[in-house]
């Protein structure tokens, strides 16, 4: 859809406007690895769908979105403004949400699974007892999650305390809080997985962790709490 | 179907072992006989609570082909519908909402916005034999008689419909419904009647909804779902719901079920229009009781 809209002149036109008056669109980040890298736990079919159609679908209707807003604040034109924002949230939440969890996944030959060794893997055996109990814990809300969302590990930055926070549909975990900054996130959107585990959630989470990519989630943390 | 495949076993069983619980578990978990599923219990008197059954689609798993497939019959019904009702038996079990309707169920569960545990599930038992019986093998076309009346009237054409129950489903981010129904015209207060009530104001209305909930929610009468949730459409379609939602209005929608809807939803609404002219007769012939006109005036005219 992005690429029919660019071959237009005149949507042309109005990105060059656009990016004098500053106004950024998004582009659908690279993944650090190939599609079936993360098999068996995540087939190579789900992670292309997912990257190239899902991912890149919020990112062309947030930068719509974008656009839209754009014109509605520059015309003072409150009303259209404010019906926007379900599609931003949607949309940019989406693309936020995605852009994380790419790099929360990692092959396992690259260190996906490979449970934390520094200040984090101290902290979620501080919180939660042991690595074994925080999964337990994820793996129950991600899979009460009603219809579509994600299940979260995040760091309380204020607090400096882990927390496990689920989300809906693509709302970023800052609406659950300003201070959560997320480590680890799990899609549970149906398309997450349901082209291998169908209707069966509970496999798909206990397979995710063999590609959890503590390395990206404990920088995160030393960074928060350092 | 169901005898065939399971004479082999039978050939080394007693007539006895038929009616025992261990073969209805048996046959159960075959999967097969999705219209057996209640086993008669003779000979182990037990105590049989009333709950909630898992109903068939009116057709074959297959013969939505090539629209929709058998393997998405097979595990939408087979495992995401079926699973609903199971939970939802667990959750009443030896609750007040045993015993009770399913359409009783989800409006106690749903408590008026305060949701309580098993709404979701009733709901979505709801929600998925409503889908199954709105759709039929050689579906599509258009509708016809009062219901293509009410849809000139309602949405200009009905090319004007599809439009916005396209819409509808489209933008329904998420999980979640869309739906096509009979609004009677009701003010949203408790205690409140329309003013002036016209023929008119009975409308034909596209709504969506999210996850489990449904407009039995709001009090509107269903006459048309569409299931958005991913599970319905991504084995077919994949991430493509616009193709999935053409397919289905193209190819599966009964507009004969939606008729015999409407005209039940008109019934239903006649009869509540008939009960409420009652109710204002009864009111009309009350004479207001010298004492009650005190009570507008505060204590100064208490004795």
């Amino acid at each position: 859809m992005a690429l029919r809209a660019l071959a237009n002149g005149k949507t042309l036109g109005r990105l060059y406007h656009q990016q004098i008056r500053g106004l950024q669109t998004f582009s659908l980040p690279d993944l650090a690895y190939d599609y079936g890298a993360l098999e068996p736990a995540i087939s190579g079919e789900i992670m292309q769908l997912h990257h190239q159609k899902h991912h890149q679908t919020y990112i062309t209707n947030y930068n719509k979105a974008l656009e839209q807003l754009d014109d509605a604040i520059a015309k003072g034109d409150a009303s259209t403004a404010v019906k926007l924002q379900s599609a931003i949230k949607f949309n940019g939440g989406g693309h936020v949400n995605h852009s994380i969890f790419w790099k929360n996944l990692a092959p396992t030959r690259e260190g996906g699974g490979e449970p934390p060794h520094g200040s984090l893997g101290w902290a979620i055996d501080q919180h939660y007892g042991s690595m074994e109990k925080l999964i337990a814990k994820m793996n129950a809300e991600g899979a009460a999650v009603q219809g579509s969302g994600w299940v979260w590990l995040a760091v309380d930055k204020e607090l400096k305390r882990l927390v496990v926070e689920t989300t809906a549909n693509q709302d970023p975990l800052v609406t659950k809080g300003a201070s959560l900054v997320p480590l680890v996130g799990i899609d549970v959107w149906e398309h997450a997985y349901y082209l291998q585990y169908k209707n069966v959630r509970p496999d798909y989470l206990n397979n995710i962790w063999k590609v959890i990519n503590w390395k990206y989630a404990s920088e995160v943390y030393a960074k928060e709490c350092p | 179907m169901v005898m065939a495949s399971l004479t082999p076993i039978t050939s080394h069983l007693t007539s006895h072992f038929l009616s025992t619980p261990e073969f209805c578990r048996l046959s159960q978990s075959l999967h097969r006989s999705p219209r057996q599923r209640r086993c008669t219990r003779k000979s182990v008197p037990e105590k049989i609570s009333a709950s909630i059954d898992l109903k068939p689609p009116p057709y074959a798993l297959n013969a939505l082909e090539p629209h929709m497939s058998k393997e998405t019959l097979e595990y939408h019904w087979g495992k995401h519908h079926r699973g609903y009702v199971n939970n939802l038996n667990k959750q009443i079990e030896g609750t007040v909402l045993d015993e009770m309707s399913l359409e009783s169920i989800i409006s106690a569960s749903y408590n008026k916005g305060d949701i309580l545990p098993a709404f979701n599930s009733a709901a979505q038992v709801w929600n998925h034999e409503f889908f199954w019986e709105s759709m039929k093998p050689g579906g599509g076309g258009k509708p016809s008689g009062e219901l293509l009346e009410l849809i000139n009237r309602d949405f200009g054409s009905f090319e004007g419909l599809i439009h916005e129950f396209r819409l509808a489903a489209t933008t329904q981010f998420g999980s979640g419904w869309a739906w096509l129904v009979y609004k009677e015209h009701k003010l949203d207060i408790p205690n409140a009647r329309n003013p002036c009530p016209s023929e008119q104001d009975k409308k034909l209305v596209v709504v969506k909804s999210p996850n489990a909930v449904n407009p039995l929610a709001w009090e509107y009468h269903p006459l048309l779902t569409l299931d958005v949730w991913e599970h319905a459409y991504y084995l077919d379609f994949e991430n493509r719901r616009t193709d999935y939602i053409s397919s289905f209005l193209n190819k599966l929608v009964s507009w004969e079920t939606v008729s015999s809807r409407l005209e039940a939803a008109k019934v239903l609404v006649a009869e509540r229009e008939r009960e409420m002219e009652e109710i204002d007769a009864i009111d009309d012939m009350d004479t207001i009781e010298p004492e009650d006109t005190y009570m507008y005036f505060g204590s100064d005219a208490d004795e």
